[in-house]
């Protein structure tokens, strides 16, 4: 970073982060092409774009969602495994309040509005919980996340009673279903998620003060940063965006399933936040690169679906991409290769 | 300071390079027996390379070295261990959940003499301990565990182990520098001992009043060269120093401090029985604008928790702070800083720098945090500030991007001095802000911090370093025991200061 001046471009784009991360999107992209020729065909069908690739933003929006909270997560030397457990829990409070039980109308945008309010401050309330374990208590975020984690199934399925209640209030499937500008509203509320955190992380100090605290929390804190303040706000926001997966996931199936609404998205998150480059240990992360890395899920997901291999196969072909991936951005691993292509190199 | 009788190791010619480096250029050393040898230079000047390639840890790239009489190419600290050179660092190898009898004897253990098999005899092992740290003049329980004594006694284990095992020449890399006065007195008459014993001691240290105290002879390097090879009696301060720093270099005999005794300042901070349990007993405390108040104290006596309680860091019990008439929350040095003081904490790696970030940022830090999330600070109003502080400050770094880990301690004390001007302080508190900083940087810094405080600034000033504070400060904090012990004016006499320490007064 510091000696960008010295170093050609060819080495800038060499040494860049993320340069990994979109070499394997593009990568996955060419296979799915080549095994789907019709995967990159984008057309114009009843008022909205439609095509395998739009398909597959639009899926991949829940999970960019609840990768963007993650990420700000792991930024600061923490982690939240509750994120599958918060997206059942608002998955049913959204149906609830939809189900009239109190009182909403299936007439009008009101009960709408409540639906998505109320969810996203339980949502939200959750991550309060994570963020004061963690804060107030010093427990380990990966025990204080477990918590909800193992509990926060068992309210989403006290919410709904054991059942899997379906949605039948209309406005609600618009969440998940609908189209702004021709795009999926998913993967618009996504992207605006996303391109208000750039903002926030860019033109406010949150940015520095993030870096700061996952670097080394001690001398931060030292230097005035409001560190437990700032950490308990990320663990909000990861409850919020899980909120809001929650809401587009429900919306597109029209249910909540208090037991495998979000399973094991926590993982999938983790994982396109560390495709993406940002660093497990903290004070390294990228919004760019963790968009990339939910899409590279989404993608490898879509395209073993298509590929008719059977879907049994999907968690492994996942495992191998991953440790490709990981092994590339690993800086021993770079360095013995490189050590061997500059060796064959010269002895010729 | 017998004169030395015979020659125990002769090091020739040696020279040790690393890539695009040369650490040592024909570097010579002579040590001998009953004799106490002083290695001294800056930081860089090869000490650390010399050390190791007498332990055999870092073996020369040409030169000899002779170990009575016999050529040796130690290819190991075992091996060089083998031979006779053993080696005790600054921090204590030893393992912390032995006991002190298990880590004198680890991978030596006596057993029992009638059957092999039947393990340690624990009773030998404790009884053979004992008789080597009474050799020592050490009398301590040998069954207990290393970690409930302290670093000092630490250190003092660890000469035993090393000179038990093989003792024809001892290396102490600065062995003091975590060790108070009395400590130091302590490790100072165990190493007397192994004088008279007649083992060849290399004792390497920053600090010069040990030089004098301790070492028969002392070698100097300066960029991994030989400079020179003197009697101790027969050099003095400045040459040494000179001799180290390579220019001219004038001790300041003559304290730059204002010693207003009669400062008729405003008060910029307050403190009335401001306590911690455990750490601090109630302590009364003013400093005036423009004043420089230095607290000297043994390791332990509450200096650093007093500046700690004081930020903010660790929350008080009891008692008050005032900074310019307004009460501080005491448990948030956000709160802290937005009162105007400013802390250079003594650990400088896990308390102040944040390695990753880039010189500029690690500037900006603490006047961001005071700002809070808005406004952030402009990008070139940050580029500004650091360059301002770089140039003002003397920092030595390629540019303001680059990661602050990558700069040498004492100019990573310098950014760090700059993160807190940047803020306007009304009152810096600095804690041993020039420890393990070579003596040019040292000098550099004390004038900077001293030019501040005629600007009005007011400072705090911890060390453990009697002379820097009796020629730096206006008043002097004595602590002994975590609670004020007296208080003296500038400029007085050392004695009055260690009879206040040693609380005889």
């Amino acid at each position: 970073m510091n000696n960008n001046e010295h170093k050609s471009l060819f080495q800038r784009i060499g040494s860049h982060p993320l340069l990994s991360p979109i070499a394997t999107l593009l990568l996955l992209i060419i296979i799915s092409s080549v095994v789907n020729p019709s995967f990159l065909r984008i057309t114009w069908f009843d008022g909205h774009f439609s095509g395998s690739l739009i398909d597959v933003l639009n899926r991949a929006a829940p999970l960019m969602l609840v990768s963007t909270g993650m990420m700000l997560v792991i930024a600061a030397r923490g982690l939240d495994i509750s994120v599958g457990a918060v997206v059942a829990i608002t998955a049913a409070v959204a149906a609830l309040i939809t189900d009239g039980t109190y009182g909403a109308t299936h007439s009008g945008l009101s009960t709408l509005f409540i639906a998505v309010a109320g969810a996203l401050i339980t949502a939200t309330l959750c991550g309060l919980w994570n963020g004061l374990l963690v804060v107030k208590t010093g427990m380990q975020p990966i025990i204080a996340t477990l918590i909800l984690m193992v509990a926060g199934r068992g309210i989403a399925q006290l919410i709904t009673g054991g059942q899997i209640i379906t949605i039948y209030y209309a406005p609600y499937f618009y969440i998940g279903n609908g189209f702004l500008f021709g795009l999926p509203f998913a993967l618009i509320i996504a992207l605006l998620t996303a391109i208000g955190l750039y903002v926030l992380l860019t033109r406010t100090a949150l940015g520095l003060f993030i870096r700061a605290i996952g670097l080394n929390p001690v001398a931060a804190h030292v230097a005035g940063v409001r560190s437990r303040m700032i950490t308990l706000s990320l663990y909000m926001f990861c409850g919020f965006t899980a909120g809001l997966a929650g809401l587009v996931i429900s919306s597109n199936v029209k249910s909540a399933d208090g037991n495998n609404a979000g399973q094991l998205m926590e993982l999938d998150a983790i994982l396109a936040v560390t495709l993406g480059g940002t660093a497990l240990t903290g004070g390294r992360f990228t919004v760019v690169g963790t968009m990339i890395g939910a899409l590279i899920i989404q993608t490898l997901t879509s395209m073993i679906y298509s590929s008719g291999l059977p879907p049994q196969v999907n968690l492994a072909v996942k495992a191998v991409l991953v440790f490709v991936v990981m092994l590339l951005q690993s800086n021993e691993f770079r360095n013995s290769m490189r050590a061997v292509l500059f060796k064959s190199g010269t002895s010729t | 300071m017998s004169a030395p009788v015979e020659c125990v190791l002769k090091a020739r010619e040696i020279s040790r390079e690393f890539p695009g480096v040369r650490a040592l250029d024909n570097v010579q050393l002579t040590l001998c027996a009953g004799e106490v040898h002083a290695l001294m230079g800056q930081n860089g000047a090869g000490k650390s390379t010399l050390i190791k390639v007498l332990t055999g840890a870092c073996p020369p790239t040409s030169g000899t070295i002779e170990l009575d009489g016999q050529f040796i190419q130690p290819h190991s600290p075992l091996d060089a261990q083998r031979h006779g050179i053993s080696t005790v660092y600054q921090e204590v190898n030893l393992c912390p959940n032995l006991s002190v009898a298990e880590n004198i004897f680890a991978g030596r253990y006596p057993y029992h003499p009638w059957f092999k098999g039947g393990g340690i005899d624990w009773q030998a092992l404790n009884q053979r301990a004992h008789e080597v740290l009474e050799k020592l003049n050490l009398h301590i329980d040998v069954a207990r565990q290393l970690s409930s004594y302290p670093v000092a006694i630490q250190q003092m284990i660890a000469i035993a182990r090393a000179t038990n095992i093989s003792a024809r020449v001892l290396i102490l890399d600065e062995p003091t520098s975590s060790l108070d006065d009395h400590e130091v007195k302590q490790l100072f008459a165990v190493i007397e001992r192994l004088r008279t014993q007649g083992i060849a001691i290399l004792f390497v240290t920053h600090f010069l009043d040990q030089v004098y105290e301790i070492s028969d002879r002392i070698t100097v390097l300066r960029n991994g060269l030989f400079v020179g090879e003197y009697l101790t009696s027969e050099l003095d301060r400045n040459g040494l120093v000179a001799a180290m720093v390579g220019r001219e270099f004038i001790m300041n005999n003559k304290s730059d401090a204002v010693h207003a005794n009669s400062n008729t300042n405003a008060c910029v901070l307050e403190a009335k029985q401001l306590t911690r349990k455990g750490q601090i007993h109630p302590i009364d405390l003013e400093i005036k604008q423009g004043e420089v108040l230095g607290v000297v104290g043994l390791l332990g006596s509450g200096r650093t928790e007093l500046a700690r309680l004081l930020f903010g860091l660790d929350s008080a019990d009891g008692g008050s702070v005032h900074v310019d008439g307004k009460l501080l929350s005491l448990d948030s040095p956000h709160d802290a800083i937005a009162h105007g003081l400013a802390l250079c904490p003594e650990e400088r790696k896990t308390e102040g720098i944040i390695a990753e970030l880039s010189v500029r940022e690690n500037i900006v830090l603490a006047l961001q945090a005071r700002n809070g999330l808005l406004p952030r600070i402009a990008f070139k109003e940050q580029k500004e500030l650091a360059t301002k502080f770089v140039a003002l400050l003397g920092i030595k770094t390629a540019n303001i991007e680059t990661p602050i880990g990558q700069l040498s301690g004492g100019n990573q004390q310098k950014v760090l001095l700059g993160r807190w001007l940047a803020t306007h302080p009304r009152l810096l508190i600095l804690d041993e802000p020039t420890r393990g900083i070579d003596v040019a940087a040292k000098h550099e810094l004390t004038t900077a911090i001293m030019a501040l405080a005629r600007e009005g600034m007011a400072v705090l000033f911890i060390s453990a370093e009697l002379d820097e504070v009796l020629l730096e400060s206006d008043r002097i904090l004595v602590m002994r025991d975590r609670r004020k012990a007296g208080e003296l004016p500038g400029g007085c006499d050392e004695q009055a200061v260690y009879a206040l320490i040693a609380g005889q007064a």
